[in-house]
């Protein structure tokens, strides 16, 4: 079932990328979405990781709301005559733990408003995250923790 | 509503009368052309203003990713084809996942290499390591 789930979602990206609906080249799309499930097929069975689909369509919601409200919000910082600015870069204790996940929390914290991770400690523990506006940096961690971590656990459950 | 508006309506609604979808598809991929561009602009002025390669990266991951996403799908919706839509979809999806790489990677660099934040930055809780060849 999850295979099945995979295979098709790769196929549509195919379709998607070569950009030919034909039922030629959807069954070409199937055939290479298959062997290359299979190539892999010992990672992905270690991976295996259970999505829930309507945590996730939250997180995917989540996101698009922040990612337009954060282009919003640099688009006015820019035009101000002077601009107010508190950079600084703050450390964030991660409590997800597997490396999808962790890549998935940077690169949402990079598309939201004011942050964007700069690099993760060796041992996977501590995000350093930059902020435009780093005056109160147990806000952002709030804001963090409260908003995408818990919507990524979710969405992901163990 | 102004005369001025009203005679631009009433010009594009003769011009467009043929096709009933047309109208409305034409205002909103205008829409989306003119949102995309102005996003991209701002990118682009946040690069020069920014004072140092960490606020700059803001400006690029984000205002940047946004505008030429817009744009993407203002190219599909116009097109009127499935395909080349899900194309710019994936266009669009693909710059979501690789510009905060980029930026992610080169303010992680920047670090690295001893780049210090701009004097205004309030505080930086990352630990500098040592510059030179690791043991």
């Amino acid at each position: 079932m999850k295979r099945a789930i995979l295979i098709l979602s790769m196929t549509l990206t195919w379709t998607a990328i070569t950009g030919s609906v034909s039922a030629l080249n959807l069954l070409l799309g199937l055939a290479v979405s298959a062997l290359s499930l299979w190539l892999v097929r010992e990672q992905v069975a270690a991976a295996g990781s259970n999505v829930r689909p309507l945590p996730f369509l939250l997180l995917c919601g989540l996101f698009f709301k922040e990612l337009a409200l954060s282009a919003i919000k640099v688009a006015f910082l820019v035009v101000q005559p002077r601009m107010r600015l508190k950079p600084g870069i703050f450390a964030y204790s991660l409590t997800v733990t597997r490396d999808f996940e962790i890549t998935l929390l940077a690169n949402l914290i990079t598309l939201t408003p004011g942050t964007l991770s700069v690099d993760v400690s060796a041992d996977r523990r501590i995000l350093y995250v930059h902020a435009l506006d780093c005056a109160d940096p147990a806000a952002l961690r709030h804001d963090i923790a409260h908003g995408f971590e818990r919507r990524i656990r979710e969405a992901f459950p163990l | 509503m102004g005369r001025e508006s009203l005679a631009v309506e009433s010009f594009a609604m003769e011009s467009l009368a043929s096709e009933p979808l047309g109208m409305g598809l034409a205002v909103v991929v205008a829409v989306l052309l003119v949102l995309g561009s102005l996003f991209s602009l701002l990118a682009a002025v946040g690069l020069l203003r920014f004072p140092d390669l960490y606020t700059r990266m803001h400006a690029a991951s984000k205002a940047g990713s946004v505008g030429s996403g817009l744009l993407l799908i203002a190219a599909g919706l116009h097109a009127l084809d499935g395909a080349i839509l899900l194309r710019a979809l994936a266009g669009f999806f693909f710059i979501l996942l690789t510009a905060p790489i980029s930026a992610h990677l080169l303010a992680k660099a920047a670090h690295h290499a001893g780049q210090r934040l701009h004097p205004i930055s309030v505080t930086d809780q990352m630990p500098r390591e040592r510059v030179g060849p690791k043991d």
